[in-house]
């Protein structure tokens, strides 16, 4: 067994544990942690395979932003565990055995069918071949030649998110002074300037009594 | 023993089979399954980059590529819809959600 096949199997396992380890722990805490560690594992998995771009990325956007939202909101909101764990166990049976057969026909499937051991040296007939340049380049080289559009969308889908995920958590203070937009719009003259009919000439109040007058 | 394109695409259905199970396991709890979504999602994503460096094609990592996008905005967008619930009913409990009687 020589290096590599080492280091697939021992980032496997401890992957495979961790995402164990996800599903069943009971603190959300613990569960989004090991999820942070499933994630470096398999970056370790996709640098075995030569993706280096996209395993640090998936570093990146993951653990730095997206398992830090995680993180966020789980210890924002008061939760309690106990009542989501109500009747953790009871649908473990039936669990176990929808997983245990997808894993079993999809490795049946799998193992037979893929044994090949070695990347092949000619080139796919289909599709953007590898130049041999460095992984960056040709991801880049492919994104922004064939798949210009696809990233276009890319983009906007990350806009309306940013956009949603605003939209949906803001909320206005009941104390903070804003102006209405729409309010201002739809005012009238009548409503700024109002005419107050009042006499041209106001008589005089009445005459103070002598007395203080003296004083 | 050498590692051949069947180990990684098992160690993809294993991933995934565990994430199914997490689903039923953790019907209650809105956080997990997010949680769980994102590792089948991972799982696809392996299965993708193996074929990629075994076929030598760039077009399965750029997939994946599209996918963590879909699954950044997806899961953030998730997290503000869990705190707007959160914030209406006091509590992440699917069981609760049955507002639109679906």
């Amino acid at each position: 067994m020589d290096v590599k096949s080492a280091l697939f199997y021992a980032f496997s396992v401890i992957l495979l544990f961790a995402a164990f380890r996800v599903i069943t722990s009971r603190n959300p805490v613990h569960a989004a942690l090991f999820l942070v560690l499933a994630f470096f594992q398999a970056s370790g998995i996709w640098m075995l395979l030569k993706a280096e771009f996209l395993s640090i990325t998936l570093v990146l956007v993951y653990v730095g932003a997206v398992m830090v939202l995680f993180l966020f909101v789980v210890m924002m909101l008061d939760i309690n565990i106990d009542t989501l764990r109500q009747g953790f166990w009871n649908h473990f049976p039936l669990a176990a055995t929808i997983g245990t057969v997808i894993a079993l026909e999809l490795a049946g499937v799998l193992l037979g069918g893929f044994r090949t051991s070695a990347p092949p040296a000619v080139q796919a007939v289909v599709g953007a071949p590898v130049v041999q340049a460095s992984n960056t380049k040709d991801l880049g080289i492919a994104l922004y030649t064939h798949y210009l559009y696809p990233l276009e969308i890319a983009a906007v889908i990350l806009l309306v998110a940013i956009i949603a995920a605003i939209a949906l958590t803001l909320r206005e203070r009941k104390d903070s002074k804003s102006q209405d937009p729409s309010q201002q719009v739809r005012v009238k003259a009548g409503d700024r300037f109002e005419l107050v009919k009042m006499d041209a000439v106001k008589q005089l109040p009445s005459e103070p009594p002598a007395q203080e007058k003296q004083i | 023993m050498n590692v051949t394109l069947g180990h990684y695409l098992t160690l993809g259905a294993i991933l995934f089979a565990l994430s199914v199970t997490g689903i039923f396991l953790n019907r209650k709890n809105l956080i997990v399954l997010l949680m769980a979504i994102e590792l089948m999602l991972l799982a696809v994503n392996m299965n993708f980059v193996a074929f990629s460096y075994y076929l030598n094609d760039m077009q399965g990592q750029i997939f994946v590529f599209f996918i963590l996008t879909v699954a950044a905005a997806e899961s953030a967008i998730g997290l503000a819809i869990l705190v707007l619930l959160f914030r209406n009913r006091s509590s992440i409990n699917v069981d609760e959600l049955n507002t639109l009687k679906g």
